[in-house]
């Protein structure tokens, strides 16, 4: 695409960077001693966990990190606007980084629920760039604006110009983003996690939609994520950073097959990979690297069924109009049925909306269904009254995504996890005292921690204190909304390896529910795939994964990025169809699920749910 | 949105018709006696026929549901008579003062347009110059403006204007003498002489009323500018290359000024209560006055009325600011 002496120059190139932070306890280091380069036409990968200074080191590079109290405090930025004039950034007045800014260096954030502005339109923040730095008239901006919606392929452009933010989907928000980011042709994209918010299939598009446009454009890319498969997927070149400094740097290839660094190995092998788990029959946890050695256990259970949900129904009522009637119905759960085993896990994947999360809430009531039955052990949850309906939440306890937003803020983690204790009056005293240390001593917390709040924790952590409330009452099945989702990957890992380990040690079975497919092949024995209220396929996990037999199913499995250069997504393979809306007339009636048998045990949906 | 102003309006009925059943009740409950300034000649019998001709001899209820009749079903129809020259209220009875023996709400419409000018244009001040005060705080924040600008908004905020009135007067209308100590509602404003004039006369009472309206909006402006200038939009803005005026005055602004504005809708009704004393002050003779003075009196009717009115603003106002806030943010959409 260019020629080759062009190329050897950087169209941006980062020397000795350093930035810092000033807290009210001093200087916190951000990113120490950080070079790379980023050449013409180049996909580079600035990849690690939270708090390794990824993101610091592109909110440098614009110069946005001092808006954020960070200071440059050292190191050169050099920035080629084009191949014979090249500028240090870090010397720029934030007016010439105003002209750089938006203009020749875009930039995609993480978030696209909050990156936009909530109360002005789609064409007042896309023409907005363009008329800063194009001085382009109200006019000519609108129809350029409407051009670059077509080449992030938006569906309905015209109209979405007019709508505000809340209106669209996250897939469609990130397009906007990007489509804002790629307004004014800029040599340099950075791209911070532009994936991480969405779903996997939302993901592929946007990975090959970026693909797409560097190959369209020539745009260099610099792409920040904390995920091994998303690397392999678009990287030509991988710098892995921790604690703010450069690990390892090399070409992509290089790096996944031959990783010189501890760190990177563990990085690697801790993203659990789709297809990990081919020809074992029972889940068993990760091997994470040689120092710390994992128990080598298969985790059996029996087949003896403990929960049985069948024909479940849950819909939202939509309200409206003058005395807020009921006029339509969201219908959340349509005619869900599936077994959990005593010890075993059933997992419950798909995308955002698809009613996976409402069915774990059901079976809890938490929401309350429509119709169908929820036996545990033979008794119908859904048919208890209050009383008996405490008694049977004894048997059942929840995990919830958020290990922030679960933990109350004020309380200390002892009292967090003894409240059930307390609430169904098992202990107290110096019983309870005994009771919650040894539930400490199950999730791997030092007891020393007791006394703690939930702010001086880490993520993990957090996850493994609701883990231990969750088990303090001496639970039957263990619901697991989404529990492992928010967390680095590495801790990821070592939350699921716990979460074996309990089910091996206790006989625990869990309700798995979870949007990551590679996780879901990990820890489950068998597995339900949702979409749009209904479950589209329905077996154990090695037929689900081995012979995917619904078409949704499949285009799921093919959304996944794989953790391997060398197999990378097939554009043509990307065609996704948006999710038609769940909301019904009142006087719809749903038909009742019908399933083809493909073999003893193997459903898959024979409705049609425009999905085929 | 029309259905959930309707809905809202349905609701503020029945909400106003208890409200004036409390107020009512609560006044009947006072020991008071509208024949207490009546000479001590008049015998017994001539004050207690006095008392029925004033409906007093009626029971409770009889005399709520005159007052019903009288505010919400005659009182508009002397409106309309006003207006279109029609008499639906011909020898229809009123609600009537006792202390002056005239309709209420002729003296209310009297008054109101003193009260309008002095408290409505403390709010303007007080929003003309809070605004972009709370904005320089929150963008300089801990700056040497924002730690002033906290400190004399505490100081405005806890000085109640019964202080902030009297002070005012002893420096800038007895010692300095640049401004007159009240205000003269006859003055009249015709050239430019008599504008100067009234400009001045209105200076102390809008100054006292504005300085609790400032440090109020002013603080909230602030900390929601703060609230708005940490959200992932602005780092967007920015990254697109927006000088930082724009940054700040048309993105952070706009969804900055979402809540504000409706605490400046729903604090206006309450800038009335501030009034009562603050006219009182001044000597302005608006409905503050008129309040204070039935209060002396024992002018229930009166008391009744102009309470009600007040209780009216807050509940429309509450309204208002909602509609407001539909209005302001597209994400909120009631239906």
């Amino acid at each position: 695409m260019k020629s080759k002496t062009k190329k050897n120059i950087p169209v941006l190139y980062v020397k000795k960077l350093k930035v810092n932070f000033q807290t009210k306890t001093g200087k916190v280091t951000g990113v120490d001693d950080l070079s790379f380069s980023i050449f013409p036409g180049e996909t580079v990968c600035l990849v690690g966990e939270s708090g390794s200074g990824k993101s610091v080191s592109s909110l440098a590079i614009m110069r946005l990190v001092e808006f954020g109290g960070g200071k440059i405090d050292a190191g050169t930025i050099m920035f080629a606007s084009n191949s014979n004039f090249q500028s240090n950034l870090i010397d720029s007045d934030q007016n010439k980084m105003r002209e750089i800014r938006g203009n020749e260096i875009g930039m995609v954030f993480q978030e696209p629920m909050t990156a936009l502005n909530p109360v002005f339109t789609i064409k007042r923040q896309l023409t907005e760039g363009l008329r800063v730095h194009k001085q382009m008239s109200k006019n000519e901006a609108d129809i350029e604006a409407l051009n670059l919606l077509k080449s992030v392929r938006i569906p309905e452009p015209e109209r979405r110009l007019h709508q505000y933010p809340h209106e669209l989907s996250g897939g469609m928000r990130q397009r906007i983003v990007i489509a804002m980011a790629l307004a004014c042709k800029p040599k340099i994209l950075i791209a911070d996690e532009p994936t991480t918010a969405l779903d996997v299939t939302i993901q592929a598009e946007i990975l090959t939609l970026l693909n797409r446009l560097k190959k369209e454009t020539g745009t260099s890319i610099l792409f920040i994520t904390h995920d091994m498969a998303v690397v392999a997927q678009i990287a030509d070149r991988v710098v892995v950073m921790y604690h703010g400094e450069k690990v390892e740097e090399g070409n992509v290839n290089e790096v996944f097959n031959n990783p010189k660094k501890d760190y990177t190995k563990k990085l690697i092998s801790s993203v659990p990979k789709l297809g990990a788990m081919i020809g074992k029959k029972y889940p068993e946890p990760l091997k994470l690297d040689s120092k710390n050695k994992v128990k080598s256990i298969k985790i059996v259970g029996t087949t003896k069924p403990l929960l049985e949900v069948k024909n479940l129904v849950t819909r939202f009522p939509v309200t409206g109009g003058m005395f807020r009637k009921k006029i339509a119905n969201l219908h959340a759960v349509e005619d869900v049925s599936f077994t959990i085993n005593k010890g075993q896990t059933f997992s419950l994947v798909g995308e955002s909306g698809c009613g996976k999360t409402t069915i774990a809430r059901s079976v809890l009531r938490l929401e309350e269904a429509e119709s169908g039955e929820v036996c545990m052990e033979g008794v119908d949850i859904l048919k208890q009254n209050k009383k008996d309906l405490l008694r049977q939440r004894l048997n059942m306890q929840m995990v919830f995504q958020d290990p922030y937003g679960s933990l109350n803020p004020v309380m200390k983690l002892f009292d967090q996890v003894a409240e059930p204790l307390i609430n169904y009056k098992i202990a107290s005293g110096h019983n309870l005292n005994k009771k919650i240390s040894e539930l400490f001593d199950k999730v791997r917390l030092p007891r020393s921690f007791l006394n703690r709040y939930p702010h001086e924790l880490s993520g993990g952590q957090r996850q493994r204190v609701a883990i231990a409330r969750a088990l303090a009452l001496n639970p039957k099945l263990l619901i697991l909304d989404e529990a492992v989702s928010a967390l680095d990957v590495s801790v990821q890992a070592s939350v699921i390896n716990l979460l074996l380990d309990l089910q091996d040690e206790l006989g625990l079975s869990y309700l798995f529910v979870s949007h990551d497919m590679a996780v879901v092949e990990r820890v489950s024995h068998y597995v339900g795939v949702m979409y749009l209220g209904r479950m589209v396929e329905i077996g154990d996990r090695q037929t689900i994964f081995s012979n995917p037999t619904h078409p949704y199913t499949r285009a799921l499995m093919k959304a996944v990025p794989i953790a391997d250069p060398k197999k990378r997504f097939n554009r043509d393979d990307i065609n996704f169809k948006p999710i038609s809306s769940p909301i019904m007339d009142l006087g719809f009636v749903p038909e009742p699920s019908s399933y083809n048998i493909i073999k003893k045990g193997h459903y898959v949906l024979n409705n049609d749910i425009g999905y085929n | 949105m029309f259905d959930y102003t309707v809905r809202r309006l349905l609701i503020a009925v029945p909400t106003l018709v208890i409200i004036s059943l409390v107020i009512f009740l609560v006044l009947s409950l006072a020991p008071n006696d509208p024949m207490a300034q009546v000479p001590l000649t008049v015998p017994p019998e001539v004050k207690e026929k006095m008392r029925e001709a004033l409906g007093l001899g009626q029971p409770l209820y009889v005399q709520f549901w005159k007052w019903l009749v009288q505010f919400f079903w005659i009182e508009p129809q002397v409106l309309i008579d006003h207006y279109f020259g029609t008499n639906f209220s011909e020898d229809k009875l009123r609600v009537i003062s006792w202390q002056t023996r005239a309709p209420v709400m002729d003296t209310v419409v009297q008054r109101l347009p003193q009260t309008l000018w002095v408290v409505g244009m403390s709010y303007v001040v007080a929003i003309a110059i809070s605004i972009p005060i709370g904005i320089y705080s929150a963008y300089k924040q801990y700056s040497i403006f924002d730690q002033a600008g906290t400190f004399i908004t505490m100081v405005g905020y806890s000085i109640p204007p019964f202080f902030t009135g009297p002070l005012v007067i002893v420096i800038f209308a007895v010692y300095l003498e640049w401004f007159p100590s009240t205000y003269d509602t006859l003055h009249e404003v015709n050239n430019w002489e008599s504008f100067i004039v009234q400009l001045k006369q209105m200076f102390l009472p809008v100054m006292v009323l504005a300085i609790q309206g400032t440090a109020q909006i002013s603080r909230y402006m602030r900390s929601a500018i703060l609230d708005n200038l940490n959200q992932d939009y602005v780092r967007t803005a920015r990254a697109k290359g927006l000088s930082e005026s724009i940054v700040i005055l048309v993105h952070v602004l706009r969804n900055s000024m979402i809540p504000v504005i409706t605490v400046i809708a729903l604090n206006l009704p309450l800038i009335f209560g501030g009034a009562i004393i603050t006219e009182q002050v001044f000597k302005v003779n608006g409905i503050g006055q008129q309040l204070i003075l039935a209060i002396y009196a024992n002018d229930l009717p009166t008391i009744q009325t102009l309470t009600f009115i007040f209780a009216f603003l807050i509940v429309f106002f509450n309204l208002v600011a909602d509609v407001l806030y539909a209005l302001l943010d597209p994400r909120i959409r009631y239906e």
